[in-house]
Formats: C-alpha cells, sequence, structure tokens
C-alpha cells in the first residue's frame, strides 16, 4: 500500500502535533499557504529564518520544521533585524500577529520598514488578541465587542497595508483565508523581492471574536470573505481600512524597489572610508 | 584561543572609560552592536560605529532599547558576538529581554553606564544604584554574571572577560560601570593580540540528527547552532525541554530553571574576582567595588596610617556574589564597611554571607558624586570601636 503524504508534512514538526489553535482558526490555512509558497519558490529552507512574537500566530515558528524563534511579544522583527544583518545570507521570515506587530510592536514595524531591512512580514490579522482571550487590538474595526470593550470599541483602528506603505515598505498584499491560492502567491513574489515586504491575512477567530460579535462560525466567516472580498490590485492604502461587515478589499497593493538596507549601509560606508572599509558580511559571524 | 588581531588596537593609549569599554568589545570579538543614545554612555557606540566598519562589522541605532536588547540577539543566533550599551532609563526597558537572553541561553553582553536614578534622575552624574537590577530585574528565577570595573583599563581587561564568561555559560552577562568610570580619563595599554585571551562560542559539532538544542552535559552548558547552518532548530522563551520544545509542565520547569541556575551558581568560585589587600590580619574590612573601591583605598590608607588594623575587598565580579570568600573573612574580623552609590544594595549581600560572624557597616551615598574619603573613614573608625 502506499500512503500518501500531505505535501506540507515535511515542513512540519509532526512530533509537536496536535497545534494548539481552535477549530475554524485560519493560522493553520496560512501556515498551509505559506508552506506552498515555499515548494513553489523553491526557496533553500537550510537558509531559511522564521521569527515569530507571542500569541496565537506566535506559534508558528514553533511548529514549523526550519531555524525557528519565538521570541519576545512585539518584538519579532528587531530580533529579525539582527539575525538578517549578522547573517545576510538567510532570508528571515516573521509571522506574527496583528496585537504583537501592530500594537506592542508598532514602532519596530514602522522602522524596519523605514530602513527597508529585507524581511518578509507575514501578519496574520484576526481583528482581536486572541491567545489572551479576545481582547481589543489597534485593528479591531467599527464597534466590535471585545472582552476589554464589552459595550463596543470606540477606537479607529489601524489600516495596516496603508501605515507600512506610508514607512516605507516595498511590497504590501493583504488577503484573506479564503484566498489560499492568491496568498501563496503572493508570499512566492515576497521571495523574489528584496526589502521590507508586508502581507496582511485577514483571518477568522471564530471562538473569540465572531461568536462574541454574532457573526456565525468559521465556515459563516469564510462566506463572508468570499461574498464581500473585491480583488483592486494597486488600490490607494487609504482606501482599504476595514469595517465589521463592510467589503474587504484585498490584492496586491504596493510593489515597488528601493535599495534595502545592507544595500545602502554597504554604499555608504565604501563612499566614506573607501578602501579602509572592511565588509562585515563575513567578519560579523568572525 | 587568541583574539583577532584585526579589532586589537595594539598599544598605550589616554582614553575614557567608555572608550576602553568599545576597544575591550572589539578585542573580545564583538562585531555587532545595537544601541540606543543614551548619557553617559553613548561614547561607547559612537566609538563602535566608527571603527567597526574598519574590522567588519555593524552597529546598528536602533528605535529604542526594547529594540536594541533584542537585535543583538538575533545577531546572535546569526553567528556574531553582540553587545549593546545603556544606562539606568534604558536599561530599565532592556529587563524582559535580559530575561529572555537568560532563559534561551543567548550568549551576550550588556554594558550599564550607571547614573543616578530612579527615572530619568541625574543623567550626567555617577550611581551604583542599578546593583540589584542588574541581578534581579527581568522577572523569573534567573542566574547572570556582572562585572564591575574600576578604572578605563579595567573598561578594557573587564570586557573581555564579560565576553567570555558570556560564551562560556551562555549567559547574558552585566557590565556595570558608572559615569565616573566611563567618563574618566587614563592610561589604558591594550596587548598584542597573542597575549589577548578569547572564548570561543560553543559550537556543536553534533550531526543534525543527533543534536539536541538544550540537551545537557557534564557542565551544564548545551553547545550552540546558528541559524542557516541546518540544524533547523527551534528557541523559544517559553518554558523548554532539551529538543527546545515548550513543554509547560512543572517536571520541565524544574529540571530548566535549575540548570539555568546551577550552571553559573555551581561554578561562582571560579567566576569570583576580587582584590584583596591586608586583610589577613585585619579587624576592618572594607568592601566595595567600581569608582567607589578608588575613594575607599584613600579611606583605608588614612585609617591604617592611624594604626588601624584596615583591610580592602574590592569585588570585580559582583554576581554571583563571592559569598565563600566572604564568610570566610567574616569569620575573623570585627566588621565590613560598605561603601556604595545607593542607599544600601550589595551590602545586603556582605550581611547575609557575614552571617552574624561579622558586623556590618553602611556609608550610603545616593548618588551625584563620589563619597568624600573622610566619611568612609568615619565609618571604619565607628566600626572599631
Amino acid at each position: 500500500m502506499n500512503l500518501v503524504v500531505n505535501p506540507v508534512e515535511p515542513f512540519l514538526r509532526t512530533d509537536r502535533m496536535p497545534h494548539i489553535w481552535c477549530p475554524g482558526c485560519g493560522i493553520g490555512t496560512t501556515v498551509n499557504c505559506f508552506t506552498r509558497a515555499l515548494i513553489e519558490s523553491k526557496v533553500d529552507l537550510d537558509s531559511l529564518a522564521l521569527v515569530s512574537g507571542i500569541g496565537c500566530t506566535g506559534r508558528v515558528a514553533g511548529y514549523m520544521k526550519l531555524d525557528s524563534f519565538h521570541t519576545t511579544h512585539g518584538r519579532a522583527i528587531p530580533f529579525a533585524t539582527g539575525l538578517k544583518l549578522a547573517n545576510p545570507k538567510l532570508n528571515v521570515v516573521v509571522y506574527s500577529g496583528d496585537g504583537d506587530l501592530s500594537a506592542i510592536g508598532g514602532n519596530h514595524l514602522i522602522h524596519a520598514a523605514r530602513r527597508n531591512i529585507d524581511l518578509k512580514v507575514i501578519c496574520v490579522n484576526n481583528l482581536i488578541y486572541a491567545m489572551t482571550g479576545g481582547q481589543t487590538a489597534p485593528t479591531t474595526p467599527g464597534r466590535a465587542v471585545t472582552s476589554t470593550s464589552p459595550y463596543g470599541t470606540c477606537e479607529p483602528a489601524f489600516n495596516l497595508p496603508h501605515l507600512v506603505e506610508a514607512a516605507g515598505a516595498i511590497y504590501v498584499a493583504r488577503w484573506t483565508t479564503f484566498h489560499v491560492r492568491q496568498l501563496a502567491r503572493s508570499i512566492s513574489e515576497a521571495f523574489q523581492k528584496k526589502g521590507f515586504s508586508f502581507i496582511e491575512v485577514i483571518s477568522p477567530c471564530p471562538t473569540l471574536y465572531q461568536r462574541r460579535n454574532k457573526l456565525g462560525d468559521g465556515l459563516d466567516t469564510m462566506k463572508y470573505y468570499k461574498e464581500k472580498s473585491k480583488v483592486r490590485h494597486g488600490a490607494p492604502t487609504g482606501d482599504v481600512g476595514l469595517t465589521m461587515t463592510g467589503e474587504i478589499i484585498v490584492g496586491k497593493f504596493v510593489d515597488r524597489d528601493r535599495p534595502d538596507y545592507q544595500t545602502l549601509l554597504r554604499a555608504q560606508l565604501h563612499e566614506s572610508l573607501g578602501e579602509r572599509y572592511v565588509d562585515g558580511t563575513e567578519a560579523v559571524c568572525g | 584561543m587568541k583574539a583577532d588581531p584585526r579589532g586589537v588596537l595594539t598599544g598605550t593609549h589616554f582614553i575614557d572609560g567608555d572608550h576602553a569599554c568599545c576597544e575591550g568589545a572589539l578585542a573580545a570579538g564583538a562585531r555587532f552592536a545595537a544601541g540606543y543614545p543614551i548619557t553617559p554612555s553613548t561614547e561607547i557606540v559612537e566609538r563602535f560605529a566608527s571603527r567597526v566598519p574598519l574590522v567588519g562589522g555593524i552597529f546598528i541605532q536602533m528605535e529604542d532599547e526594547l529594540a536594541a536588547s533584542i537585535t543583538l540577539q538575533g545577531a546572535v543566533w546569526g553567528g556574531a558576538k553582540a553587545f549593546t550599551v545603556t544606562s539606568g532609563p534604558g536599561f530599565s526597558l532592556m529587563m524582559e529581554h535580559i530575561g529572555y537572553a537568560a532563559m534561551t541561553e543567548t550568549p551576550c553582553v550588556f554594558v550599564d553606564v550607571q547614573r543616578g536614578g530612579p527615572s530619568t534622575g541625574l543623567p550626567t552624574l555617577p550611581a551604583q544604584a542599578d546593583m540589584m537590577q542588574a541581578r534581579w530585574g527581568s522577572h523569573g528565577d534567573y542566574e547572570i554574571i556582572a562585572l564591575c570595573p574600576n578604572s578605563p583599563q579595567e573598561c578594557f581587561d573587564l570586557t573581555i572577560k564579560a565576553f567570555n564568561f558570556a560564551e562560556e555559560f551562555r549567559v547574558p552577562v552585566m557590565f556595570m560601570m558608572d559615569e565616573v568610570v566611563g567618563h574618566m580619563t587614563e592610561k589604558v595599554v591594550i596587548p598584542e593580540a597573542s597575549e589577548i585571551e578569547v572564548v570561543p562560542r560553543k559550537h556543536t559539532r553534533k550531526s543534525f540528527e543527533d543534536y539536541l538544542p538544550y540537551g545537557t552535559n557534564g557542565d551544564l552548558v548545551p553547545e550552540m547552532a546558528h541559524a542557516g547552518e541546518g540544524y533547523k532548530f527551534h528557541v523559544t522563551g517559553l518554558t523548554h525541554d532539551e529538543r527546545g520544545y515548550p513543554n509547560m509542565t512543572p517536571q520541565t520547569q524544574d529540571v530548566l530553571v535549575r540548570r539555568l541556575q546551577n550552571k553559573v551558581r555551581d561554578s561562582s568560585d571560579r567566576i569570583a574576582m576580587y582584590e584583596e589587600e591586608g586583610v589577613e590580619d585585619a579587624d576592618i574590612v572594607v568592601v566595595s567595588y567600581g569608582i567607589t573601591s578608588r575613594v575607599a583605598q584613600r579611606a583605608i590608607d588614612i585609617a591604617n596610617a592611624r594604626g588601624l588594623k584596615v583591610g580592602k575587598f574590592r569585588m570585580i565580579t559582583v554576581w554571583p556574589f563571592p559569598e565563600t570568600r566572604i564568610r570566610e573573612i567574616a569569620a575573623r574580623i570585627k566588621a565590613f564597611v560598605v561603601p556604595e552609590l545607593n542607599l544600601g544594595q550589595m551590602v545586603r549581600e556582605v550581611e547575609r554571607s557575614a552571617a552574624g560572624l561579622a558586623r556590618t557597616h553602611l556609608v550610603p551615598h545616593a548618588g551625584g558624586s563620589v563619597h568624600r574619603p573622610e566619611d568612609i573613614l568615619k565609618v571604619i573608625v565607628e566600626a572599631g570601636q
């Protein structure tokens, strides 16, 4: 009898299964897409490092059979920055959630985009803090009910594509967990870019967000994503803010080129120091 | 192994403690620093930013100390020797990442050029009031190593030692300077690279299949791998087993946290560095560290000239605290006198280690300047009565 192996399985630490994610959660779907992008783009797995922060999405690093770092809350991007600068041969992916990347880690997000550090950031946006029980996040839209805003939120939410574009990201896309092929393709594209790439994935949290806001279960959310998503490549990111039940603009919003941090650093030091400059790439690591 | 000559500025220099610390880091092989400007530590990274492109390395100025203190750890896992530099307010912000380094066993150095606190305090003036924070500042049980230089020469010599301890024990090492030592200019002799001993990373030679990232061995310090080598290992701040996998049980917690503690604690006598003078036949021993030891020297000299029997015990390693030696001394003397630029921090350790065998007298100072020798002398005289 021939056993059929799921093509994703070799990329996972199967000895760590079952995972902690709830039924209907979208994070597993994004991992599937990520893995398919790795297969498609033929990235060398030995030189691929995965860095996560804290939260439900922060657990992705622990499930992938890669050099993987589960760091502190909000600090995946600065950790990844050090990793990438010390060893520029690495392909460094940051895989984390909206609360981790845009609230506690918001400062690092904009500065890494400004510097154009060569990182691929996958931000799974479930619109709340899920790991800690469904509290309000900077991404919580409209007047959604959360465990810390039981009467509805009143804060305006971050529009993450707009934020990172303004800060300098060279590649910005958004998909939902309904758009599995498009998401995998975007991740593959990001691997072809040199610089700060940001892919937002709108993802359900049926346990804490959809349930509390009477938005149905995981399947209802997929129907919502299917019916209300509009693909608009190149849409002005200022127009792609999310609402609770309105349309979701998805697509590739930004795809541009500018020199990444290390290219700028080398050029600057070459210009200023000439022959005296010792390119640090190898010496950094002794 | 010997130091890489590219980083060693052999010669006799007239530089301050901050600059000497930078040269020590370069001599130790540090080729990566992440920092955020803060008085009175900034000169260390200013010099590093100017020097490191000439020897092959990177300085990056981060957006805050939270970032700096974890960026350096990313660099370590990428293969670099790395450090950061700060002072009180920044040191407070770095605490979570000192815990992360302790938990993930990331060898690295945190330099704290101490200034008066709490809060913004006295940005340009000295204190030694972060001594307990260096030991206990991050949550949970862990051990670190902390060294305390009292001259620019020691800022050079002991920075190398700090990196060596970090690599040997895979711990974050705190380098506890103060504003006066940082800004004091003196002669600093930097030897030939061939005379500088540098501890290399404890890198694994195991096969991918056999490698356990947190597997214990005889000396409690696991072997390390770097990202990009093919080991495909996992690192987490969660309680983890030998594979590095999260395992949140009291049993795994017990094994891990005890090992993190014991790898330093079991070697504390070997890590302990101190300087003694006249301790053998003393009635009183002055215990001091950092800049305060130089003021204390004056008080000790005057007291001895007046016929008192006063010895000197200068701590170079402050954490782990040299308790074995303090207890031995306590059994033979009347009293310890402990001057420090705070209202009583290391004195608690002296008192605890003395265990009632000798009295302990604090000479407190809230910071902003150094002690006057006569203030220390006064307490020495009182302690002798």
